[in-house]
């Protein structure tokens, strides 16, 4: 139930039996052969699962080290990674016998991927975005509504992401009989974290056979970016015990780390509490929850999941810091010399992986997860193109 | 720790500003049995409009967990009336369990409510307030099966909170079912003495649930939004609402 220290149940009483509920009935359905199959036929047939995992030779050429693998999440339908995680939870609910779906979202990535499981499963959702959040990504508001979901705005606190997640707290706690509420990342109170993780590690399952397969080795780093965390403990999870793999999270840098503008919470920010689970978040000497910042907004959160706490503190994982300006030149380099337009958020960790291959010898192998796909981020890389990176197009 | 029927009131400390709570405290001492005092917290994710709000008036007056000990300490010279500190867990976690336990235990106040610390994850928090005779509350809800009341029951020295609903803070128009089901389960189940609050806002309800067996009733939110329109000047509104809730402890 913990990841050494890290993790728990830090909520309100009336929540203590409504997780329970859903931890009995997670550990009920998970090894549950006609659940297994349900889902595997919906991740196959639906999302577009297995994705692949393709050798990125122009940029591995173009960098002259190691070789860059990139695990494909961003071909899955919706456009990321995420869609892993609700289709799982929201079989899980219908199972439960729940008719609503609540989830909060900060660039609507999330929210998009539980609408599209809500329509796909007969469910009814409603998601929770941050005011300032739905006035900056009005076309995903607009995607989440023609897929039958409500968007409520959030006008508390900052208006963002973790206020979003507050406001489908204060929903959890007056609706639980007749709603689950879908969290979108490794975070939140047990079991989320463990639940989330084990959506997501088809990732890691997938990717250790591909590359068996491709290169007779496992490979010598695996990189992803950390939001919340969830499309990096799934393509960590199954390489844990592998220890020759180095397992490298990357977290947003922001502004720099030294401005305060950003969102590294495992890079620069303290133990604490906060959405039910003990973790590390960014927030003053009192406890008060900082304001964050990253070019991306789906890494854009002052907590992340208590299982890279704990990968942290046990020293198995690695975390890393890229800024704004590293993951917006990584955007511009993979679309120049693959074709591929990867998600900002998946730009971090290219831009990390990108310098690291650089000091690795050519037989040696960095797998990047590329969680999404960057057709969302147009718009903003458009504005940031035009006034921060000197270097025209 | 009260006597009974008690009326508890409650405001988020701070709020406009803490000049202002240590006034606040004076008048609401007149009318009221215990004083709950909230910390202000950036998340307050239990909470509805109104005390959120008031949440956000006192961060941004610049509320520091030391003002909030050191205008109980202010209050202290003024008055007995035992004073329960509310509070989310991360400000006492931030500090440490320990310091902030001593602090608050130094600065004169009697038992604390941390609104998601369930007993489960409360075991050095229990030590820690046995160790410096903090009182403790633990809440319970419409939901909270019979043994977990028992527990809840014992873990908590001080009295048991019992939600009168499903949701979260904020005032109510009627009281529901539910908050009579579960006074009624508890006072089979519970030994110490019971207080019911959430969408208490009314003399009307404080006066149902005495009759109905509580000890006490918390009120919130309800004198959170009169602080919220008056700000400064609440006094004199303050008074007129504490008398009306006072008139429903007398059957
Ligand atoms: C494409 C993409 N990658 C990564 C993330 C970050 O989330 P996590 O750290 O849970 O993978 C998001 C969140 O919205 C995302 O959309």
């Amino acid at each position: 139930m913990k990841f050494g220290e890290f993790g728990g149940q830090f909520v309100p009483e009336v929540l203590i039996p409504p997780l329970k509920e859903l931890e009995k009935a997670y550990e009920r359905l998970k090894d549950d052969e006609e659940f297994k199959k349900e889902l595997d036929y919906y991740l196959r047939n639906y999302a577009g699962r297995p994705t692949p995992l393709y050798f990125a030779k122009n940029l591995t050429e173009k960098l002259g080290g190691a070789k860059i693998y990139l695990k494909r999440e961003d071909l899955l339908h919706s456009g990321a990674h995420k869609i892993n995680n609700t289709i799982g939870q929201a079989l899980l609910a219908k199972k439960m016998g729940k008719t609503r779906l609540i989830a909060e979202t900060g660039a609507g990535q999330h929210g998009v991927a539980t609408a599209i499981a809500g329509a796909l499963l007969g469910l009814k959702v409603d998601v929770y975005m941050g005011a300032e959040d739905v006035e900056r990504q009005k076309m995903n508001v607009f995607r989440m509504k023609l897929l039958g979901a409500e968007v409520i705005p959030v006008h508390s606190g900052s208006k963002t992401l973790k206020d979003a997640i507050n406001e489908a707290l204060r929903d959890w706690v007056a609706t639980f009989e007749y709603t689950h509420y879908l969290i979108g990342s490794v975070v939140g109170p047990h079991p989320y974290p463990t639940m989330v993780r084990d959506f997501q590690s088809v990732i890691g399952r997938e990717t250790k056979r591909q590359i068996l397969e491709l290169e007779g080795t496992l490979p010598d780093a695996i990189v992803a970016c950390v939001g919340g965390g969830s499309n990096a403990i799934g393509i960590f999870h199954p390489f844990i015990e592998d220890r020759s793999v180095r397992l490298i999270g990357v977290e947003a840098a922001g502004k720099g780390l030294s401005t305060g503008k950003h969102s590294a919470s495992l890079c620069a920010g303290e133990k604490g509490v906060l959405h039910g689970m003990l973790s590390y978040f960014l927030q003053d000497e009192d406890g008060q929850i900082a304001t964050t910042h990253s070019i991306a907004a789906g890494l854009d959160y002052p907590g992340v999941g208590p299982e890279h706490a704990w990968l942290k503190e046990s020293g198995r994982a690695e975390y890393v810091a890229v800024t704004d300006d590293q993951a917006l030149k990584a955007f511009v380099e993979l679309s120049k010399t693959e074709g591929i337009l990867p998600a900002l958020e998946s730009a971090h960790a290219l831009a990390y992986a990108m310098e690291l291959a650089k000091e690795m010898n050519n037989d040696e192998i960095i797998v990047v997860n590329l969680s999404g796909r960057g057709d969302k981020d147009l718009g903003i890389v458009m504005e940031a193109l035009s006034c921060s990176v000197s270097q025209p197009l | 720790m009260f006597r009974k029927p008690a009326l508890i009131t409650f405001i988020t400390a701070g709020d406009p500003n803490i000049k202002a709570t240590l006034e606040f405290l004076l008048t609401l001492d007149k009318y009221s049995e215990v004083i709950e005092l909230g910390i202000p917290f950036s998340d307050p994710m239990a909470d509805g409009k109104a005390i959120q709000k008031a949440n956000v008036r006192a961060l941004k007056a610049g509320t520091k967990v030391k003002d909030v000990f050191n205008v109980v300490r202010e209050f202290r010279e003024h008055s007995e009336t035992p004073i329960v500190l509310m509070t989310y867990y991360n400000p006492v976690y931030r500090r440490g369990v320990e310091r902030f336990v001593a602090e608050a235990k130094e600065s004169g106040v009697n038992a604390m409510i941390v609104v998601d610390l369930p007993l489960e994850e409360a075991g050095e928090y229990l030590n820690v307030c046995e160790k410096y005779e903090m009182g403790t509350v633990f809440l319970a809800a419409p939901n909270t099966p019979d043994d977990r009341l028992r527990m809840i029951d014992e873990a908590s020295s001080a009295f048991v909170y019992l939600i009168s609903l499903y949701g979260t803070t904020g005032a109510r128009d009627k009281l529901s079912q539910l908050a009579f089901d579960l006074l009624n389960r508890a006072k089979r189940v519970c030994s110490k003495p019971l207080a019911v609050g959430f969408g208490v806002s009314k003399a009307e309800h404080v006066r149902e649930l005495i009759k109905a067996g509580a000890d006490g009733v918390v009120v919130g939110s309800a004198i959170v939004d009169i602080i919220g329109k008056y700000g400064e000047e609440a006094i004199d509104p303050l008074e007129e609402k504490l008398k009306e809730l006072r008139s429903g402890l007398i059957l």
